[in-house]
């Protein structure tokens, strides 16, 4: 309770009494943090899959993995932030629906059973069964289960695998959208609160998001690559590198037109609105969000585009360009998140938000949530090994090297 | 049966099996989980409804007061104090008419808990009686002089700014300092015991404020003069100008 | 088995049945308020004969009755046991200060509770008053809406209430709230907010914050009634709401609002 008082201090202006203590607190900055890169990663994912992009099947299966392995993640700050998350399956059970949050469950599991883990079990399908015929003990009856014990490999089950592949994608596209635009629209739908409250802001939510999934990828193709030794395919990364560079510039137009918006309807809660940009929020949405996050590498991966870079120095350029945006999106989820709530409904004073380290709504623990994603990553590449060499013959394996 | 589901590739027969499974535990959990009294009004648990109503009552209610204590009700009836719930001084008190011997309520006392009400904040309605605590009387308890029940002046307040605080203070740091109230303000002597039934009335004229502020009037010559028959228009001086601080100084 | 014990299985298993059905039903189906007398009678008897259909709660406030003493917001707190920290109110009293130059501040020490201090700025202050606050109980409540599993819900008589033993403290209700009416409880850890005093309500009684108004600046009352000091309110003034472009519908109704107040 003593953190409230001393938020008491830092209180300018007015704020109706109930609104000292911030209820959303970093968790929930993660949470669309992580469904962003899920959404993203799926949709990179696509493009090889529905726009037949060649260029970046490199990344096809670790996009889907990674996908994944947000997407597992995604409800644990969710579940941690509640106040009693013992009760949490009371959203499958009566889940009302004109809340929009009440669809949370339901989205999930479409997703993640009829998307994602449901693509990922017929792409891998024939793989693993040649896999697990090689293969002894635990890890053979580990593949065996999850292939539900199928052993079909003939020509015409196979054909049928990559059919059914190609249909998840294409119902796997505005899944993601709804995986990821259903957040928006979470935080868009809030009337009550006009930073929050846009039509855009499912939209915004999109395309931030299928930048920070192409970033993502970009760096844990880059990092993979180099730990396992194998050469970086440039085509690929150039393309994930257009592909980025298309995206934020979407992206920061449509956030230039939501603000270009604000500023030109200048409604009641304008004066307050421009009050926290220009204090509490000018770091993080300023400095951060804008300039390091966007505008920087948006010019960065211009100059790659217009200029002849050497592969290496380009490749430097990417990774550094890739890790800012990440940050940069990381910082335009906590400016909504955050934002959102240091100003009163009153719109007559500011507020502020204080972090703890520890505790399960603490820094610590969003650190780790965000790390969980890596770790289960790396056990997801153990089972569902992403590479083509893991399928490859010692003899093959010879031949290629 | 193994006819049955030739045609369907063997992947999807493996998977219906899982997805079966999965909407089969669904839809039991929910059918095991969910309060058998959810939605049998609209969507909440019912029950949710006759726990709140069933919540302890703190504040007992005027009413109750009223059977044991009809003296004091009767006597608070006629007075300004008739609005008032007996809880709002005594405090909740429904365990007391559980318990009437065991359990007493509060009694204010001294000088904090009147002046809760009673001391001066210029954001209170005009008119509403107030005191600046550290002068009025600073060593009395309030129940010496006013009677809690039946709260009147102990003697008919001579002046006006017994209660209109606000607009003395005001007034005394304007040039219409030395201007008596009743100058501008016609009162009925009623008005002193019964404020809100016999009001005082204001200037109905402009000559009233001509008096000193006309041009050419030679009553006090250090007031500003102006010519009353082209300035303000149709208006009555005070609709513009506030004449306990007037704004030209 | 006995033919009355194998009676027995059926019917529990018809009930099973029932239930199963019922439920999946809940998922999709709307399930109105019904105006079926069977149920308005069994209301009737669980709220030990008070009948919920038959009214319909709001509050009349008269701003220029107000004296900022914040007896309201203290006997709240008493009679509902809110936390007695300054960041938890069901309901408060804030003071308005409209400054000669335009600019309007706003104080709530402590929710008013404590009453307020005496205005000591040198600047020319124009008007200034008090302004009671509370959960303004709409007709078209956005905690209600957004609530993901129906632990806030609105009573057939117009009260919004929250079911401490079903809210799961996700606090969505608390940010889609456009008057911070509520706050999370910080020991139940669930939402929280007021209720009108639903449990004087069912017994006849006024709300805490009503019964201990000194200047009747409260008016609480049915609107489904004739002749009350409510209806009679909504007869006299002009009335105003809080934020009415957001088309919430608040049944807590303001005479004399300014427009500074939000």
């Amino acid at each position: 309770m003593h953190e409230l008082y001393a938020i008491l201090r830092e209180i300018t202006g007015y704020i109706y009494p109930n609104e000292v203590e911030l209820h959303w607190g970093i968790l929930i900055v993660v949470y669309p943090y992580i469904t962003g890169l899920v959404a993203g990663a799926f949709i990179l994912a696509s493009l090889v899959k529905v726009f037949n992009v060649k260029e970046v099947q490199p990344t096809y299966r670790l996009s889907l993995l990674t996908a994944l392995a947000f997407l597992i993640v995604a409800p644990m700050p969710l579940l941690a932030h509640l106040g009693h998350p013992e009760r949490a399956y009371e959203i499958f059970l009566t889940p009302n629906r004109k809340s929009a949050m009440a669809m949370f469950g339901f989205v999930y599991a479409w997703y993640l059973m009829a998307v994602l883990l449901l693509e990922i079990w017929f792409d891998y399908r024939g793989d693993l069964i040649r896999l697990s015929q090689k293969e002894h003990g635990l890890k053979k009856w580990l593949h065996r289960i999850i292939l539900l014990f199928s052993t079909d490999t003939s020509e015409e089950s196979l054909k049928f695998d990559k059919k059914a592949v190609k249909f998840i994608t294409v119902l796997g596209i505005p899944s993601a959208f709804l995986l990821h635009g259903y957040v928006g629209f979470i935080f868009g739908s809030v009337k009550a609160n006009p930073w929050w409250s846009s039509v855009l802001m499912p939209i915004v939510f999109l395309f931030s998001a299928i930048v920070s999934g192409i970033a993502l990828l970009l760096l844990i193709y880059m990092v993979t690559t180099l730990m396992r030794w194998k050469p970086i395919d440039m085509k690929c990364l150039d393309k994930l590198a257009s592909f980025l560079f298309y995206m934020m510039i979407i992206d920061f137009s449509l956030e230039a037109l939501d603000f270009l918006h604000r500023i030109y309807e200048s409604e009641e809660s304008i004066k307050i609105l421009s009050q926290l940009v220009s204090s509490k929020l000018f770091v993080s949405l300023v400095v951060i969000q804008l300039l390091l996050g966007m505008i920087l590498p948006l010019v960065a991966l211009a100059a790659t585009k217009l200029f002849p870079i050497p592969d290496e120095l380009r490749r430097h350029i990417y990774f550094i360009s890739a890790l800012l945006v990440e940050v940069g999106i990381f910082t335009t989820r906590w400016n909504v998140v955050i934002g959102g709530q240091l100003f009163s409904k009153s719109f007559r004073g500011l507020t502020a938000y204080k972090m703890t380290l520890l505790g399960i709504e603490g820094l610590l623990m969003a650190i780790v949530l965000l790390l969980l994603p890596f770790l289960i990553l790396y056990l997801l590449t153990l089972i569902f090994p992403p590479w083509p060499e893991a399928y490859e013959t010692p003899a093959e394996a010879e031949a290629t090297t | 049966m193994a006819s049955f589901g030739k045609g369907i590739p063997d992947q999807i027969k493996r998977l219906s099996v899982v997805v079966i499974l999965v909407l089969a535990a669904f839809f039991i959990g929910r059918m095991l989980l969910i309060p058998r009294d959810f939605g049998r009004y609209d969507h909440f648990r019912a029950s949710a409804l006759f726990d709140v109503a069933s919540q302890e009552v703190e504040f007992a209610g005027q009413d109750i007061c009223t059977e044991c204590h009809d003296d004091i009700s009767s006597q608070k009836a006629n007075g300004y104090h008739q609005g008032l719930s007996c809880e709002t001084c005594h405090g909740p008190a429904a365990k007391h008419t559980e318990s009437p011997d065991e359990v007493t309520p509060f009694k204010p006392s001294g000088r904090e808990y009147c002046p809760i009400c009673h001391a001066y904040l210029a954001s209170r309605p005009t008119g509403f009686p107030m005191i600046i605590v550290e002068s009025h009387n600073p060593m009395k308890a309030c129940t010496v002089c006013h009677n809690p029940h039946d709260p009147k002046p102990p003697q008919i307040p001579r002046g006006c700014e017994a209660c209109h605080a606000e607009i003395a203070r005001t007034k005394a740091v304007s040039h219409h300092v030395y201007i008596p109230c009743t100058r501008c303000h016609q009162t009925p002597e009623e008005h002193k015991v019964n404020p809100r039934t016999y009001r005082p009335d204001k200037p109905k004229t402009r000559e009233f404020c001509g008096a000193c502020h006309a041009e050419g009037s030679t009553e006090a010559p250090e007031a500003i003069k102006i010519d009353i028959s082209t300035h303000g228009g149709r208006y009555v001086c005070w609709q513009c100008h506030y004449p306990h601080l007037p704004e030209a100084r | 088995m006995s033919k009355k014990a194998k009676r027995k299985q059926k019917k529990s298993r018809r009930d099973a049945l029932k239930t199963l059905v019922k439920s999946s039903l809940l998922l999709f189906v709307p399930l109105d308020v019904p105006n079926d007398p069977k149920l308005a009678e069994e209301l009737k008897e669980n709220l030990g004969g008070y009948d919920p259909t038959k009214h319909l709660w709001g509050m009349g406030i008269q701003i220029e009755r107000c004296i900022g003493c914040g007896r309201c917001a203290w006997a709240c707190k008493t009679e509902n046991k809110v936390p007695k920290e300054p960041f938890f109110f069901r309901t408060w009293v804030e003071r308005y200060i409209v400054h000669r130059d335009g600019e309007i501040t706003v104080d709530s020490p402590e929710g008013g509770i404590h009453g307020f201090q005496p205005i000591t700025t040198e600047r020319h202050i124009l008007r200034s008053f008090f302004v009671p606050k509370l959960c303004n109980h709409c007709e078209n409540p956005p905690c209600v809406q957004v609530c993901p599993v129906g632990a806030t819900f609105r009573t057939p008589d117009g009260v919004i209430l929250v079911d401490e033993e079903y809210c799961i403290g996700c606090r969505y209700c608390i940010q889609a709230c456009p008057y911070g009416a509520r706050y999370l409880h910080p020991e139940k850890r669930v939402a929280d907010k007021c209720t009108f005093c639903y449990h004087r309500i069912v017994k006849g009684l006024a709300p805490a914050c009503v019964e201990v108004c000194p200047t009747q600046a409260r008016i609480f009352g049915d609107l489904k009634g004739r002749a009350s000091p409510l209806v009679r309110f909504m007869r006299m003034n002009k009335i105003n709401v809080l934020k009415p472009y957001l088309n919430t519908e608040p049944k807590v109704y303001y005479a004399n609002l300014d427009m500074a107040v939000k």
